[in-house]
Protein backbone atom coordinates (compact mmCIF):
# COMPACT_ATOMS: atom_id res chain seq x y z
CA UNK A 1 0.00 0.00 0.00
CA UNK A 2 1.44 3.33 -1.04
CA UNK A 3 0.39 6.94 -0.80
CA UNK A 4 -0.08 8.53 -4.20
CA UNK A 5 0.81 11.96 -2.92
CA UNK A 6 4.08 12.23 -1.04
CA UNK A 7 6.25 15.07 0.15
CA UNK A 8 9.72 15.67 -1.20
CA UNK A 9 12.94 15.57 0.72
CA UNK A 10 14.97 12.89 2.43
CA UNK A 11 16.44 14.45 5.57
CA UNK A 12 13.10 15.29 7.22
CA UNK A 13 11.73 11.71 7.08
CA UNK A 14 15.06 10.38 8.32
CA UNK A 15 14.91 12.84 11.19
CA UNK A 16 11.32 11.79 11.97
CA UNK A 17 12.17 8.12 12.02
CA UNK A 18 15.35 8.56 14.07
CA UNK A 19 13.83 8.39 17.59
CA UNK A 20 12.13 5.07 16.86
CA UNK A 21 15.26 3.72 15.17
CA UNK A 22 17.51 4.68 18.08
CA UNK A 23 15.24 2.96 20.60
CA UNK A 24 14.79 -0.04 18.33
CA UNK A 25 18.49 -0.52 17.72
CA UNK A 26 19.71 0.17 21.25
CA UNK A 27 17.03 -1.78 23.14
CA UNK A 28 15.90 -4.37 20.60
CA UNK A 29 18.43 -5.31 17.94
CA UNK A 30 21.60 -4.87 19.94
CA UNK A 31 20.33 -6.97 22.90
CA UNK A 32 18.88 -9.59 20.55
CA UNK A 33 22.23 -9.74 18.76
CA UNK A 34 23.95 -10.03 22.14
CA UNK A 35 21.66 -12.91 23.06
CA UNK A 36 22.63 -14.73 19.87
CA UNK A 37 26.33 -13.96 20.47
CA UNK A 38 26.32 -14.96 24.14
CA UNK A 39 24.50 -18.17 23.33
CA UNK A 40 27.69 -19.33 21.62
CA UNK A 41 29.86 -18.95 24.74
CA UNK A 42 30.22 -20.44 28.18
CA UNK A 43 31.30 -18.00 30.89
CA UNK A 44 33.36 -19.27 33.81
CA UNK A 45 31.60 -19.12 37.19
CA UNK A 46 33.28 -15.82 38.08
CA UNK A 47 32.31 -14.15 34.81
CA UNK A 48 35.95 -13.30 34.11
CA UNK A 49 36.40 -14.95 30.78
CA UNK A 50 34.23 -16.86 28.41
CA UNK A 51 34.96 -19.68 26.05
CA UNK A 52 33.53 -20.15 22.57
CA UNK A 53 31.51 -23.35 22.39
CA UNK A 54 29.61 -22.91 19.12
CA UNK A 55 26.26 -24.60 19.41
CA UNK A 56 27.36 -26.34 22.61
CA UNK A 57 24.82 -24.49 24.74
CA UNK A 58 22.01 -25.56 22.43
CA UNK A 59 23.20 -29.16 22.38
CA UNK A 60 23.40 -29.15 26.14
CA UNK A 61 19.92 -27.61 26.45
CA UNK A 62 18.25 -30.06 24.13
CA UNK A 63 19.79 -32.92 26.08
CA UNK A 64 18.88 -31.37 29.43
CA UNK A 65 15.89 -33.18 30.99
CA UNK A 66 14.93 -30.03 32.92
CA UNK A 67 14.75 -27.98 29.74
CA UNK A 68 12.76 -30.62 27.95
CA UNK A 69 10.45 -30.84 30.95
CA UNK A 70 10.01 -27.07 30.76
CA UNK A 71 8.92 -27.41 27.12
CA UNK A 72 6.28 -29.93 28.09
CA UNK A 73 5.20 -27.79 31.05
CA UNK A 74 4.83 -24.80 28.71
CA UNK A 75 2.80 -26.83 26.23
CA UNK A 76 0.44 -28.12 28.94
CA UNK A 77 0.19 -24.74 30.62
CA UNK A 78 -0.55 -22.75 27.48
CA UNK A 79 -3.06 -25.30 26.14
CA UNK A 80 -4.93 -25.28 29.44
CA UNK A 81 -4.90 -21.49 29.76
CA UNK A 82 -6.15 -21.15 26.18
CA UNK A 83 -8.87 -23.79 26.56
CA UNK A 84 -10.12 -22.55 29.93
CA UNK A 85 -10.16 -18.85 29.08
CA UNK A 86 -11.66 -19.35 25.62
CA UNK A 87 -14.18 -21.94 26.83
CA UNK A 88 -15.55 -19.78 29.62
CA UNK A 89 -15.54 -16.70 27.39
CA UNK A 90 -17.40 -18.50 24.60
CA UNK A 91 -19.99 -19.80 27.08
CA UNK A 92 -20.61 -16.31 28.46
CA UNK A 93 -20.63 -14.75 25.00
CA UNK A 94 -23.21 -17.29 23.77
CA UNK A 95 -25.40 -16.39 26.73
CA UNK A 96 -24.98 -12.64 26.25
CA UNK A 97 -25.70 -12.97 22.54
CA UNK A 98 -29.12 -14.50 23.31
CA UNK A 99 -30.21 -11.32 25.00
CA UNK A 100 -32.05 -8.76 22.99
CA UNK A 101 -31.38 -6.10 25.57
CA UNK A 102 -28.69 -5.88 28.22
CA UNK A 103 -25.76 -7.46 26.37
CA UNK A 104 -23.98 -4.12 26.69
CA UNK A 105 -24.38 -4.05 30.46
CA UNK A 106 -22.94 -7.52 30.79
CA UNK A 107 -20.09 -6.53 28.53
CA UNK A 108 -19.23 -3.62 30.83
CA UNK A 109 -19.35 -5.96 33.82
CA UNK A 110 -17.16 -8.54 32.12
CA UNK A 111 -14.43 -6.54 30.40
CA UNK A 112 -12.74 -4.81 33.30
CA UNK A 113 -10.71 -7.82 34.57
CA UNK A 114 -8.66 -7.25 31.42
CA UNK A 115 -7.14 -4.30 33.24
CA UNK A 116 -5.94 -6.38 36.21
CA UNK A 117 -2.24 -7.13 35.78
CA UNK A 118 -1.30 -10.83 35.62
CA UNK A 119 0.94 -10.32 38.65
CA UNK A 120 -1.94 -8.80 40.65
CA UNK A 121 -4.23 -11.64 39.52
CA UNK A 122 -1.52 -13.97 40.81
CA UNK A 123 -1.60 -12.34 44.25
CA UNK A 124 -5.43 -12.52 44.40
CA UNK A 125 -5.49 -16.26 43.64
CA UNK A 126 -2.50 -16.91 45.84
CA UNK A 127 -4.40 -15.32 48.70
CA UNK A 128 -7.58 -17.36 48.17
CA UNK A 129 -5.65 -20.61 47.89
CA UNK A 130 -2.94 -19.87 50.42
CA UNK A 131 -2.30 -22.99 52.50
CA UNK A 132 -2.47 -21.10 55.82
CA UNK A 133 -5.02 -18.35 55.42
CA UNK A 134 -6.68 -18.97 52.05
CA UNK A 135 -10.46 -18.88 52.28
CA UNK A 136 -10.98 -21.41 49.48
CA UNK A 137 -8.35 -23.81 50.83
CA UNK A 138 -10.01 -23.60 54.25
CA UNK A 139 -13.40 -24.56 52.86
CA UNK A 140 -11.79 -27.29 50.78
CA UNK A 141 -10.34 -28.55 54.06
CA UNK A 142 -13.82 -28.58 55.60
CA UNK A 143 -14.97 -30.69 52.67
CA UNK A 144 -12.14 -33.08 53.48
CA UNK A 145 -9.82 -32.10 50.66
CA UNK A 146 -6.27 -31.44 51.76
CA UNK A 147 -5.29 -28.64 49.38
CA UNK A 148 -1.58 -27.85 49.20
CA UNK A 149 -0.30 -26.31 45.98
CA UNK A 150 3.10 -25.76 47.62
CA UNK A 151 3.72 -29.50 47.59
CA UNK A 152 1.33 -30.88 45.00
CA UNK A 153 2.51 -30.33 41.42
CA UNK A 154 -0.90 -30.80 39.80
CA UNK A 155 -2.55 -28.36 42.17
CA UNK A 156 0.19 -25.79 41.54
CA UNK A 157 -0.35 -26.11 37.79
CA UNK A 158 -4.12 -25.86 38.22
CA UNK A 159 -3.77 -22.71 40.28
CA UNK A 160 -1.46 -20.87 37.85
CA UNK A 161 -3.68 -21.94 34.93
CA UNK A 162 -6.84 -20.59 36.56
CA UNK A 163 -5.13 -17.37 37.67
CA UNK A 164 -3.75 -16.83 34.15
CA UNK A 165 -7.01 -17.67 32.40
CA UNK A 166 -9.09 -15.50 34.73
CA UNK A 167 -7.96 -12.09 33.46
CA UNK A 168 -8.01 -13.33 29.90
CA UNK A 169 -11.72 -14.19 29.86
CA UNK A 170 -12.66 -10.52 29.29
CA UNK A 171 -10.57 -10.21 26.19
CA UNK A 172 -11.87 -13.42 24.64
CA UNK A 173 -15.44 -12.56 25.63
CA UNK A 174 -15.20 -9.23 23.84
CA UNK A 175 -14.03 -10.79 20.59
CA UNK A 176 -16.40 -13.77 20.78
CA UNK A 177 -19.40 -11.53 21.43
CA UNK A 178 -18.46 -9.28 18.51
CA UNK A 179 -18.05 -12.36 16.32
CA UNK A 180 -21.42 -13.79 17.41
CA UNK A 181 -23.23 -10.52 16.88
CA UNK A 182 -21.86 -10.39 13.35
CA UNK A 183 -23.62 -13.65 12.46
CA UNK A 184 -26.90 -12.85 10.66
CA UNK A 185 -29.81 -13.69 12.96
CA UNK A 186 -31.89 -14.77 9.97
CA UNK A 187 -29.60 -17.77 9.42
CA UNK A 188 -30.12 -18.98 12.96
CA UNK A 189 -33.86 -18.35 12.89
CA UNK A 190 -34.18 -20.23 9.60
CA UNK A 191 -32.37 -23.20 11.11
CA UNK A 192 -34.57 -23.01 14.22
CA UNK A 193 -37.71 -23.06 12.10
CA UNK A 194 -36.34 -26.14 10.34
CA UNK A 195 -36.24 -27.71 13.77
CA UNK A 196 -32.51 -27.54 14.45
CA UNK A 197 -31.89 -27.51 18.21
CA UNK A 198 -29.36 -25.30 19.94
CA UNK A 199 -26.49 -27.78 19.59
CA UNK A 200 -27.15 -28.50 15.95
CA UNK A 201 -27.29 -24.79 15.20
CA UNK A 202 -24.10 -24.20 17.15
CA UNK A 203 -22.24 -27.04 15.40
CA UNK A 204 -23.39 -26.35 11.85
CA UNK A 205 -23.81 -22.57 11.71
CA UNK A 206 -22.44 -20.63 14.64
CA UNK A 207 -19.14 -22.41 15.17
CA UNK A 208 -18.05 -22.45 11.50
CA UNK A 209 -18.91 -18.76 11.10
CA UNK A 210 -17.07 -18.00 14.30
CA UNK A 211 -13.92 -19.85 13.22
CA UNK A 212 -11.91 -16.80 12.07
CA UNK A 213 -12.42 -15.27 15.52
CA UNK A 214 -11.62 -18.56 17.21
CA UNK A 215 -8.41 -19.03 15.24
CA UNK A 216 -7.30 -15.48 15.90
CA UNK A 217 -7.97 -15.89 19.62
CA UNK A 218 -6.12 -19.22 19.67
CA UNK A 219 -2.93 -17.59 18.41
CA UNK A 220 -3.25 -14.53 20.62
CA UNK A 221 -3.93 -16.61 23.73
CA UNK A 222 -1.01 -18.92 23.10
CA UNK A 223 1.26 -15.88 22.76
CA UNK A 224 -0.21 -14.53 26.00
CA UNK A 225 0.30 -17.82 27.85
CA UNK A 226 3.87 -18.09 26.61
CA UNK A 227 5.11 -14.61 27.43
CA UNK A 228 2.76 -12.56 29.55
CA UNK A 229 2.05 -14.99 32.34
CA UNK A 230 5.46 -14.56 33.93
CA UNK A 231 3.88 -12.38 36.63
CA UNK A 232 1.40 -15.11 37.60
CA UNK A 233 4.07 -17.81 37.85
CA UNK A 234 6.50 -15.59 39.72
CA UNK A 235 3.97 -14.43 42.31
CA UNK A 236 2.26 -17.77 42.96
CA UNK A 237 4.73 -20.64 42.60
CA UNK A 238 8.11 -19.21 41.51
CA UNK A 239 8.22 -22.13 39.09
CA UNK A 240 7.77 -24.80 41.76
CA UNK A 241 7.21 -27.29 43.19
CA UNK A 242 10.09 -29.23 41.60
CA UNK A 243 9.91 -26.97 38.53
CA UNK A 244 6.36 -28.20 37.86
CA UNK A 245 5.30 -24.71 36.75
CA UNK A 246 8.59 -23.53 35.22
CA UNK A 247 7.48 -22.36 31.79
CA UNK A 248 10.14 -21.39 29.22
CA UNK A 249 10.03 -17.66 29.92
CA UNK A 250 10.36 -18.32 33.63
CA UNK A 251 13.36 -20.55 33.00
CA UNK A 252 15.14 -17.83 30.97
CA UNK A 253 14.71 -15.57 33.98
CA UNK A 254 15.65 -18.08 36.65
CA UNK A 255 18.70 -19.43 34.79
CA UNK A 256 19.87 -15.97 33.73
CA UNK A 257 19.22 -13.86 36.81
CA UNK A 258 18.97 -16.31 39.66
CA UNK A 259 21.34 -19.01 38.35
CA UNK A 260 23.65 -16.53 36.55
CA UNK A 261 24.14 -19.01 33.71
CA UNK A 262 24.35 -16.49 30.87
CA UNK A 263 25.26 -18.88 28.07
CA UNK A 264 22.35 -21.19 28.73
CA UNK A 265 19.91 -18.33 29.38
CA UNK A 266 20.94 -16.67 26.09
CA UNK A 267 20.55 -19.92 24.18
CA UNK A 268 17.06 -20.22 25.67
CA UNK A 269 16.35 -16.63 24.60
CA UNK A 270 17.35 -17.51 21.06
CA UNK A 271 15.04 -20.55 21.04
CA UNK A 272 12.19 -18.37 22.34
CA UNK A 273 13.01 -15.80 19.69
CA UNK A 274 12.55 -18.40 17.00
CA UNK A 275 9.25 -19.46 18.54
CA UNK A 276 7.94 -15.87 18.69
CA UNK A 277 9.04 -15.51 15.09
CA UNK A 278 6.94 -18.50 14.04
CA UNK A 279 3.94 -17.30 16.04
CA UNK A 280 4.25 -13.81 14.54
CA UNK A 281 4.36 -15.22 11.02
CA UNK A 282 1.25 -17.33 11.70
CA UNK A 283 -0.49 -14.24 13.05
CA UNK A 284 0.64 -12.18 10.07
CA UNK A 285 -0.48 -14.82 7.58
CA UNK A 286 -3.86 -14.79 9.27
CA UNK A 287 -4.09 -11.01 9.08
CA UNK A 288 -3.23 -11.14 5.38
CA UNK A 289 -5.99 -13.65 4.83
CA UNK A 290 -8.43 -11.50 6.73
CA UNK A 291 -7.55 -8.50 4.58
CA UNK A 292 -8.20 -10.43 1.35
CA UNK A 293 -11.33 -11.92 2.81
CA UNK B 1 -53.83 -29.72 24.52
CA UNK B 2 -52.89 -27.06 22.00
CA UNK B 3 -53.53 -24.46 24.65
CA UNK B 4 -51.22 -26.32 26.97
CA UNK B 5 -48.38 -26.68 24.55
CA UNK B 6 -48.52 -22.99 23.60
CA UNK B 7 -48.43 -21.78 27.17
CA UNK B 8 -45.70 -24.34 27.72
CA UNK B 9 -43.66 -22.79 24.97
CA UNK B 10 -44.08 -19.28 26.32
CA UNK B 11 -43.16 -20.46 29.76
CA UNK B 12 -40.20 -22.22 28.29
CA UNK B 13 -39.08 -19.10 26.50
CA UNK B 14 -39.52 -17.07 29.65
CA UNK B 15 -37.58 -19.45 31.80
CA UNK B 16 -34.77 -19.82 29.28
CA UNK B 17 -34.61 -16.02 29.16
CA UNK B 18 -34.17 -15.94 32.92
CA UNK B 19 -31.74 -18.84 32.79
CA UNK B 20 -29.60 -16.78 30.41
CA UNK B 21 -29.48 -13.94 32.92
CA UNK B 22 -28.83 -16.34 35.78
CA UNK B 23 -25.99 -17.97 33.83
CA UNK B 24 -24.39 -14.62 33.10
CA UNK B 25 -24.81 -13.37 36.66
CA UNK B 26 -23.25 -16.53 38.07
CA UNK B 27 -20.35 -16.11 35.64
CA UNK B 28 -19.86 -12.51 36.72
CA UNK B 29 -20.04 -13.40 40.42
CA UNK B 30 -17.44 -16.15 40.01
CA UNK B 31 -15.16 -13.81 38.08
CA UNK B 32 -15.73 -11.07 40.63
CA UNK B 33 -15.11 -13.31 43.66
CA UNK B 34 -11.27 -12.99 43.88
CA UNK B 35 -11.58 -9.20 43.92
CA UNK B 36 -14.28 -9.33 46.57
CA UNK B 37 -12.11 -11.53 48.80
CA UNK B 38 -9.17 -9.16 48.33
CA UNK B 39 -11.34 -6.16 49.11
CA UNK B 40 -12.74 -7.77 52.26
CA UNK B 41 -9.22 -8.68 53.37
CA UNK B 42 -8.19 -5.06 52.93
CA UNK B 43 -10.87 -3.94 55.41
CA UNK B 44 -10.28 -6.34 58.31
CA UNK B 45 -7.57 -6.90 60.90
CA UNK B 46 -4.61 -9.23 60.53
CA UNK B 47 -5.88 -11.71 63.20
CA UNK B 48 -9.22 -12.00 61.40
CA UNK B 49 -7.29 -13.29 58.38
CA UNK B 50 -4.71 -15.44 60.12
CA UNK B 51 -7.32 -17.40 62.06
CA UNK B 52 -9.28 -18.85 59.15
CA UNK B 53 -11.84 -18.79 57.85
CA UNK B 54 -11.63 -15.08 57.18
CA UNK B 55 -14.93 -13.17 57.02
CA UNK B 56 -16.55 -12.64 53.65
CA UNK B 57 -18.12 -9.34 54.59
CA UNK B 58 -16.07 -6.09 54.83
CA UNK B 59 -14.83 -5.01 58.24
CA UNK B 60 -14.31 -1.53 59.64
CA UNK B 61 -10.57 -1.14 59.06
CA UNK B 62 -10.81 0.30 55.56
CA UNK B 63 -9.27 3.67 56.35
CA UNK B 64 -6.60 2.36 58.72
CA UNK B 65 -5.37 -0.32 56.29
CA UNK B 66 -5.31 1.90 53.24
CA UNK B 67 -3.62 4.68 55.22
CA UNK B 68 -1.01 2.22 56.49
CA UNK B 69 -0.37 1.01 52.96
CA UNK B 70 -0.22 4.43 51.34
CA UNK B 71 1.86 6.13 54.02
CA UNK B 72 4.24 3.40 55.15
CA UNK B 73 3.66 0.22 53.15
CA UNK B 74 6.12 -2.59 53.82
CA UNK B 75 9.36 -1.68 52.02
CA UNK B 76 8.28 1.63 50.58
CA UNK B 77 5.14 3.78 50.90
CA UNK B 78 2.54 2.55 48.40
CA UNK B 79 1.82 6.18 47.47
CA UNK B 80 5.37 6.32 46.15
CA UNK B 81 4.91 3.08 44.20
CA UNK B 82 1.67 4.44 42.71
CA UNK B 83 3.51 7.56 41.59
CA UNK B 84 6.26 5.42 40.02
CA UNK B 85 3.67 3.36 38.16
CA UNK B 86 1.95 6.50 36.95
CA UNK B 87 5.20 7.95 35.61
CA UNK B 88 6.07 4.65 33.94
CA UNK B 89 2.63 4.11 32.39
CA UNK B 90 2.36 7.70 31.13
CA UNK B 91 5.95 7.66 29.88
CA UNK B 92 5.46 4.43 27.96
CA UNK B 93 2.08 5.45 26.52
CA UNK B 94 3.12 8.96 25.47
CA UNK B 95 6.59 7.90 24.34
CA UNK B 96 5.25 5.12 22.15
CA UNK B 97 2.63 7.38 20.63
CA UNK B 98 5.09 10.18 19.86
CA UNK B 99 7.84 8.09 18.27
CA UNK B 100 5.33 5.89 16.42
CA UNK B 101 3.27 8.68 14.92
CA UNK B 102 6.43 10.46 13.72
CA UNK B 103 7.88 7.37 12.09
CA UNK B 104 4.51 6.38 10.61
CA UNK B 105 4.26 9.88 9.12
CA UNK B 106 7.73 9.51 7.61
CA UNK B 107 7.02 6.05 6.19
CA UNK B 108 3.61 6.96 4.79
CA UNK B 109 4.16 10.43 3.39
CA UNK B 110 7.73 10.38 2.08
CA UNK B 111 9.72 8.34 -0.38
CA UNK B 112 13.24 8.26 0.95
CA UNK B 113 16.22 5.95 0.63
CA UNK B 114 16.01 2.96 2.94
CA UNK B 115 12.30 3.34 3.60
CA UNK B 116 11.53 -0.33 3.10
CA UNK B 117 14.46 -1.35 5.28
CA UNK B 118 13.21 0.84 8.11
CA UNK B 119 9.75 -0.56 7.68
CA UNK B 120 11.03 -4.12 8.07
CA UNK B 121 13.28 -3.23 10.98
CA UNK B 122 10.24 -1.86 12.80
CA UNK B 123 8.22 -4.92 11.86
CA UNK B 124 10.88 -7.24 13.27
CA UNK B 125 10.52 -5.70 16.74
CA UNK B 126 7.19 -7.54 16.93
CA UNK B 127 9.27 -10.67 17.34
CA UNK B 128 11.38 -9.37 20.20
CA UNK B 129 9.24 -9.02 23.34
CA UNK B 130 11.24 -7.98 26.39
CA UNK B 131 10.74 -11.44 27.88
CA UNK B 132 13.01 -13.07 25.32
CA UNK B 133 15.89 -10.63 25.54
CA UNK B 134 15.91 -9.84 29.23
CA UNK B 135 19.54 -10.52 30.14
CA UNK B 136 21.20 -8.52 27.33
CA UNK B 137 18.67 -5.68 27.61
CA UNK B 138 19.38 -5.54 31.32
CA UNK B 139 23.10 -5.27 30.54
CA UNK B 140 22.50 -2.41 28.09
CA UNK B 141 20.41 -0.51 30.63
CA UNK B 142 22.97 -1.16 33.36
CA UNK B 143 25.72 0.07 31.00
CA UNK B 144 23.89 3.39 30.58
CA UNK B 145 23.56 3.67 34.37
CA UNK B 146 19.78 3.59 34.04
CA UNK B 147 19.03 0.98 36.73
CA UNK B 148 16.57 2.33 39.31
CA UNK B 149 15.58 5.23 37.09
CA UNK B 150 12.44 6.26 35.24
CA UNK B 151 14.28 6.35 31.93
CA UNK B 152 15.39 2.76 32.54
CA UNK B 153 11.79 1.77 33.21
CA UNK B 154 10.43 3.55 30.16
CA UNK B 155 12.84 3.55 27.20
CA UNK B 156 13.38 -0.18 26.67
CA UNK B 157 9.61 -0.67 26.38
CA UNK B 158 8.88 2.27 24.18
CA UNK B 159 9.50 1.02 20.63
CA UNK B 160 6.31 -0.37 19.22
CA UNK B 161 5.67 -1.80 15.80
CA UNK B 162 1.98 -2.14 16.63
CA UNK B 163 1.50 1.58 17.21
CA UNK B 164 3.52 2.48 14.12
CA UNK B 165 1.46 0.17 11.92
CA UNK B 166 -1.76 1.43 13.44
CA UNK B 167 -0.93 5.03 12.57
CA UNK B 168 0.29 4.02 9.13
CA UNK B 169 -2.94 2.16 8.51
CA UNK B 170 -4.92 5.22 9.57
CA UNK B 171 -2.84 7.58 7.43
CA UNK B 172 -3.60 5.36 4.42
CA UNK B 173 -7.29 6.12 4.87
CA UNK B 174 -6.70 9.89 4.93
CA UNK B 175 -7.71 11.27 1.50
CA UNK B 176 -4.73 12.14 -0.67
CA UNK B 177 -6.45 15.38 -1.64
CA UNK B 178 -5.63 16.83 1.76
CA UNK B 179 -1.90 16.37 1.31
CA UNK B 180 -2.22 17.56 -2.28
CA UNK B 181 -3.99 20.73 -1.23
CA UNK B 182 -1.41 21.33 1.45
CA UNK B 183 1.34 20.91 -1.11
CA UNK B 184 -0.30 23.24 -3.60
CA UNK B 185 -0.68 25.83 -0.85
CA UNK B 186 3.04 25.52 -0.32
CA UNK B 187 2.57 24.18 3.20
CA UNK B 188 5.61 22.43 4.59
CA UNK B 189 5.21 18.75 5.56
CA UNK B 190 5.33 19.51 9.29
CA UNK B 191 2.67 22.18 8.92
CA UNK B 192 0.45 19.55 7.26
CA UNK B 193 1.27 17.13 10.07
CA UNK B 194 0.40 19.60 12.85
CA UNK B 195 -2.60 21.31 11.30
CA UNK B 196 -4.32 18.44 9.51
CA UNK B 197 -2.99 14.98 10.28
CA UNK B 198 -2.62 15.29 14.05
CA UNK B 199 -6.14 16.70 14.67
CA UNK B 200 -7.57 13.97 12.44
CA UNK B 201 -5.75 11.28 14.45
CA UNK B 202 -7.23 12.41 17.78
CA UNK B 203 -9.52 9.42 18.30
CA UNK B 204 -6.85 6.92 17.25
CA UNK B 205 -4.37 8.51 19.62
CA UNK B 206 -6.86 8.39 22.49
CA UNK B 207 -7.77 4.75 21.85
CA UNK B 208 -4.13 3.76 21.65
CA UNK B 209 -3.36 5.75 24.77
CA UNK B 210 -5.90 3.75 26.79
CA UNK B 211 -4.40 0.42 25.70
CA UNK B 212 -0.80 1.55 26.17
CA UNK B 213 -1.50 3.04 29.58
CA UNK B 214 -2.80 -0.32 30.80
CA UNK B 215 0.13 -2.11 29.14
CA UNK B 216 2.61 0.19 30.86
CA UNK B 217 0.89 0.10 34.24
CA UNK B 218 0.78 -3.71 34.27
CA UNK B 219 4.45 -4.34 33.45
CA UNK B 220 5.99 -6.80 35.87
CA UNK B 221 9.17 -8.53 34.71
CA UNK B 222 11.03 -5.44 33.56
CA UNK B 223 10.55 -3.35 36.75
CA UNK B 224 11.35 -6.48 38.75
CA UNK B 225 14.76 -6.67 37.09
CA UNK B 226 15.86 -3.07 37.09
CA UNK B 227 14.39 -1.55 40.26
CA UNK B 228 16.32 -2.96 43.18
CA UNK B 229 15.72 0.20 45.20
CA UNK B 230 12.28 -0.13 46.91
CA UNK B 231 11.58 3.57 46.38
CA UNK B 232 11.67 2.94 42.62
CA UNK B 233 9.37 -0.11 42.69
CA UNK B 234 6.19 0.11 40.69
CA UNK B 235 3.05 -0.98 42.49
CA UNK B 236 2.37 -4.06 40.35
CA UNK B 237 5.82 -5.52 40.96
CA UNK B 238 6.05 -4.13 44.50
CA UNK B 239 3.23 -6.31 45.88
CA UNK B 240 5.26 -9.51 45.65
CA UNK B 241 8.16 -7.74 47.38
CA UNK B 242 5.89 -7.14 50.38
CA UNK B 243 5.79 -10.83 51.20
CA UNK B 244 8.35 -11.73 53.86
CA UNK B 245 10.92 -14.35 53.04
CA UNK B 246 10.89 -17.51 55.11
CA UNK B 247 8.23 -18.35 57.65
CA UNK B 248 7.22 -14.87 58.76
CA UNK B 249 3.56 -14.06 58.36
CA UNK B 250 2.68 -11.65 55.59
CA UNK B 251 0.90 -8.41 56.47
CA UNK B 252 -2.22 -9.47 54.56
CA UNK B 253 -4.48 -6.44 55.09
CA UNK B 254 -1.80 -4.07 53.81
CA UNK B 255 -0.85 -6.37 50.94
CA UNK B 256 -4.46 -6.77 49.87
CA UNK B 257 -5.08 -3.02 50.14
CA UNK B 258 -2.06 -2.55 47.88
CA UNK B 259 -3.44 -5.11 45.40
CA UNK B 260 -6.72 -3.22 45.24
CA UNK B 261 -4.87 0.07 44.78
CA UNK B 262 -2.80 -1.51 42.01
CA UNK B 263 -5.85 -2.44 39.98
CA UNK B 264 -8.00 0.65 40.54
CA UNK B 265 -6.36 3.03 38.02
CA UNK B 266 -6.34 0.70 34.99
CA UNK B 267 -9.82 -0.67 35.82
CA UNK B 268 -11.22 2.87 36.03
CA UNK B 269 -9.62 3.65 32.69
CA UNK B 270 -11.32 0.61 31.13
CA UNK B 271 -14.72 1.35 32.63
CA UNK B 272 -14.85 5.07 31.95
CA UNK B 273 -13.21 4.97 28.54
CA UNK B 274 -14.91 1.77 27.44
CA UNK B 275 -15.59 2.91 23.89
CA UNK B 276 -12.01 4.00 23.33
CA UNK B 277 -10.72 0.90 25.08
CA UNK B 278 -12.69 -1.51 22.89
CA UNK B 279 -11.70 0.41 19.81
CA UNK B 280 -8.04 0.43 20.80
CA UNK B 281 -8.14 -3.28 21.56
CA UNK B 282 -9.70 -4.18 18.25
CA UNK B 283 -7.48 -1.75 16.31
CA UNK B 284 -4.24 -2.94 17.84
CA UNK B 285 -5.01 -6.55 16.95
CA UNK B 286 -5.83 -5.80 13.31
Amino acid sequence: MEKRVTFKGWWLPLLLITPQMIVTIVFFFYPAGQAVWQSLFIADPFGLKSQFVGLGNFEYLLGDPYYRASFITTAIFSSLVTIVSMGVALYLALLADRLIKGAGTYRTLLIWPYAVAPAVAGVLWLFMFNTRVGVVSWYLGVLGYDWNYVLNEGEAMGLVVVASAWGRISYNFLFFLAGLQAIPKSLIEAAAIDGAGFWTRFRTIVFPLLSPTTFFLLVVNVVYAFFETFGVIHTITSGGPQQATTILVYKVYSDGFVGQDLGSSSAQSVILLIMVGILTIIQFKYIERKVHY
Amino acid sequence: MAQNSRSGMVENRGSSYWLTHVGLIIGILVIFFPIWVAFVASTVTQPEITSPPMPLWPGDRFFENYRDALVSGVNAPVARMLANSLVMALGIALGKIVISILSAFAISYFKFPGRRTFFWLIFLTLMLPVEVRIVPTYEVVAGFGMLNSYSGLIFPLIASATATFLFRQFFMTVPDELAEAARVDGARPMRFFWDILLPMSRTNIAALFVILFIYGWNQYLWPLLITTDPSMNTIVMGIKQMFPSGDDIADWPVIMATSILAMVPPVLVVIFMQKLFVRGLVDSEK
